[in-house]
């Protein structure tokens, strides 16, 4: 595959950096990533993801745009309220970049159908907001030998941690399961800084970067925190559990599985 | 002055700064190590940025010549 004039010039950036160059740049366009989640955390993970050229985008959200998604969620536009927030995002993505086959899932992931979303993929972004589908995530992924990049977001506060299988604690092992419904509030109820979708889903969009390429060292067996009002990241070392329950020596879960929705997570 | 047996050749000179120096490094990523390529570029920032940015990527310069033109020659071997 050789690049044009134009792909040359609008991967400029990336094919000067030493660590990129044109091996790297190809590798980003032969890069198939799986966003879960076309909101806070999935909206500038798309942007940058899709601006980068990684050649095949999927993402996935069953969700229409609500205005109360626009100070944060930064693919979609005023105009596009009442619209797929798949499509929105797509068109968005495409209109940035079209060199990129964005691939539109307007469906929630669930135990059912999340080894298929995943499975033609190289890594996932987990761009979710509820417990359910973070857990979700992590075992389909787990059991997969899937990559994945998780991220939470609540208030000024946000982390995030990469699973690659074979390195490091996989989201159960350091979180066990997910807390009972409503005893943790939602974005919603909760609020949410929108910068901080951007700081962490962008982190998340670097990861996915760094792993397609193939430098650097990723976010395994480290949760990153990022307190936005003391201005305090903390990168915290983190073990793999030998009992956990998907990932450990004698694991007790061998399919997904679906929690119970906090009542609230549902529109 | 030794003859310079040369592996391959790119035209610059049809685009601006930094992918003058994109399409240079994509034409050497092409070759083997220790191959040369020559590259036509235009006098001006091209000549001033592009054999620089050749060294500080470990390349080996070997020569630069005015074409006379309003374009040069440079000649670059690939690092190994």
């Amino acid at each position: 595959m050789a690049f044009t004039n134009e792909q040359l010039e609008r991967y400029s950036r990336h094919i000067i950096l030493s660590e990129v160059g044109v091996k790297g740049q190809k590798k980003l366009m032969n890069g198939k990533v799986l966003i879960i989640g076309a909101g806070g955390l999935g909206a500038p993970c798309a942007l940058y993801l899709a601006a980068a050229g990684v050649g095949t985008i999927g993402i996935v959200d069953a969700d229409a745009v609500d205005l109360s998604n626009l100070q944060r969620q930064v693919i979609h536009t005023t105009a596009d309220i009442g619209k797929a927030k798949v499509l929105s995002a797509k068109e968005s993505m495409e209109a940035i970049n079209p060199d990129v086959t964005v691939r539109a899932y307007r469906e929630f992931v669930c135990a059912e159908n999340i080894l298929d979303l995943i499975a033609d993929y190289d890594f996932i972004i987990d761009g979710t907001d509820n417990f359910p589908a973070k857990f979700l995530i992590n075992d389909a992924c787990v059991l997969a030998g899937k990559p994945f990049s998780h991220a939470g977001i609540i208030r000024f506060k946000g982390q995030l941690m990469t699973y690659v299988p074979g390195q490091g604690p996989c989201y159960r092992c350091v979180f066990g399961a997910p807390p009972p419904p409503e005893a943790v509030p939602t974005c919603k109820q909760a609020g949410v800084i929108g910068a901080m979708g951007g700081v962490i889903g962008s982190l998340q969009a670097m990861e996915a970067v760094k792993f397609l390429i193939g430098k650097g060292e990723l976010l395994t067996g480290f949760l990153l925190t990022y307190d936005a009002l003391n201005m305090e990241f903390r990168k915290i070392k983190l073990p793999k559990n030998p009992g956990c329950a998907v990932c450990g020596a004698h694991p007790s879960i061998s399919a997904p599985v679906d929690y119970e929705q906090a009542g609230c997570a549902w529109k | 002055m030794a003859e310079i047996r040369i592996d391959a050749a790119v035209d610059i000179t049809d685009v601006v700064c930094p992918v003058t120096f994109v399409k240079a490094k994509v034409a050497l990523e092409e070759l083997d190590d220790r191959q040369i390529l020559s590259i036509r570029l235009k006098d001006g920032e091209p000549v001033q940025n592009v054999p620089r940015s050749m060294k500080e990527e470990g390349h080996q310069v070997l020569r630069l010549t005015d074409n006379g033109d309003g374009t040069f020659t440079l000649l670059v071997r690939k690092a190994e």
